[in-house]
């Protein structure tokens, strides 16, 4: 007799193709190569990483020059998880954060690592740490996590227009 | 273009009813369960689809039973249990009186018709899921 099923795993995925389009190939194609580029807005000077579509949701413009960003950062805002939940990675607490990258204008997500979650701050400066290269596929995942820079907390100003 | 996994790694527990309807999968047994009405649900339902009461009384039935319907898969997706073409049919197992969906292995679409037989074909390895039965097939050998 077989024993009694109490849990199952049931891992569900889709598989797509996807067309980066013009706005994200140059993104893309940094990342492939442990670059953080950008692109800026031509109306309003925004830097928008990631791109996404290429077009500045503020003005409705394509955007034009490419723009390397970081690869620091400053965290303006973070969430400490403390909830384990099932199929958990990362060991808890840990902290999520959003970090605007040196020279971008929009903050992006990422997980901070390499200190304790009490110690993450709003102003900390961070800097991440990259997948070994041989890994490194078109994709942000290529940074595992960000970690302190151990330089000093950027001014409220720096991101105050950021929370 | 760039591949994009979207990937979920669900672990979840079943319940009691589903729970045993696997394990008895996993011993070649399919069962079912009795609604309050006296109509047998294969696979089981957990509560009285009319009344919303738990329902708690198993009906062991058969391994083979009635196609009621069907379409064919011309191509098989890289997680089917079968990979050649196949239908997928509502299969209506002996005893039971709701029909089950799953997998039929004929040679080609010709093979398949409402109300032909079928029966189970077990897996070599039992599974904690319905691809246990890896499909059904035509009993006596023919469609
Ligand atoms: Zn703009």
């Amino acid at each position: 007799m077989a024993d009694d099923i109490l849990r199952i795993r049931t891992p569900i995925g889709i598989d797509y193709t996807w067309s980066s389009g013009p706005g994200s190939v140059g993104y893309m194609r940094g990342l492939e190569n442990g670059k953080l580029l950008g692109r800026r807005c031509p109306v309003c000077e925004l830097v928008y990483f990631p791109p996404r579509n290429g077009v500045c949701p503020r003005c409705g413009v394509l955007l034009a020059d490419e723009v390397e960003v970081g690869p620091r950062g400053t965290i303006t805002t973070f969430c400490v998880v403390n909830v384990p939940f099932l199929g958990q990675t990362i060991k808890i607490p840990y902290v999520a954060a959003t970090i605007l990258l040196d020279g971008a204008d929009i903050g992006m997500q990422h997980l901070i690592q390499e200190c304790e979650a009490a110690d993450v701050r709003m102003g900390m400066r961070v800097e991440p740490v990259w997948r070994d290269k041989s890994l490194w596929t078109p994709s942000l995942e290529n940074i595992m996590y960000y970690k302190p820079s151990d330089e000093p907390d950027a001014d409220f100003d720096v991101y105050a227009r950021h929370l | 273009m760039a591949p994009l996994r979207l990937f979920y790694p669900y672990d979840r527990t079943v319940g009691s009813t589903v729970g045993r309807f696997l394990t008895s999968l996993a011993n070649k047994k399919i069962e079912g369960t009795r609604g309050l009405d006296g109509i047998v649900h294969v696979p089981p339902a957990e509560f009285d689809p009319a009344t919303g009461a738990p329902l708690t009384e198993w009906v062991v039935v058969g391994n083979a039973g009635e196609v009621l319907t069907w379409s064919w898969q011309p191509e098989p997706f890289a997680d089917n249990t079968l990979q050649q073409p196949f239908a997928w049919a509502l299969i209506r197992l002996d005893g039971a009186d709701t029909p089950m969906l799953h997998a039929v292995r004929v040679g080609s679409e010709k093979d398949m018709a409402s109300g032909m037989r079928v029966r189970a074909v077990w897996a070599d390895e039992p599974t904690p899921s319905i691809t246990t039965i890896m499909c059904f097939e035509p009993e006596h050998g023919h469609g």
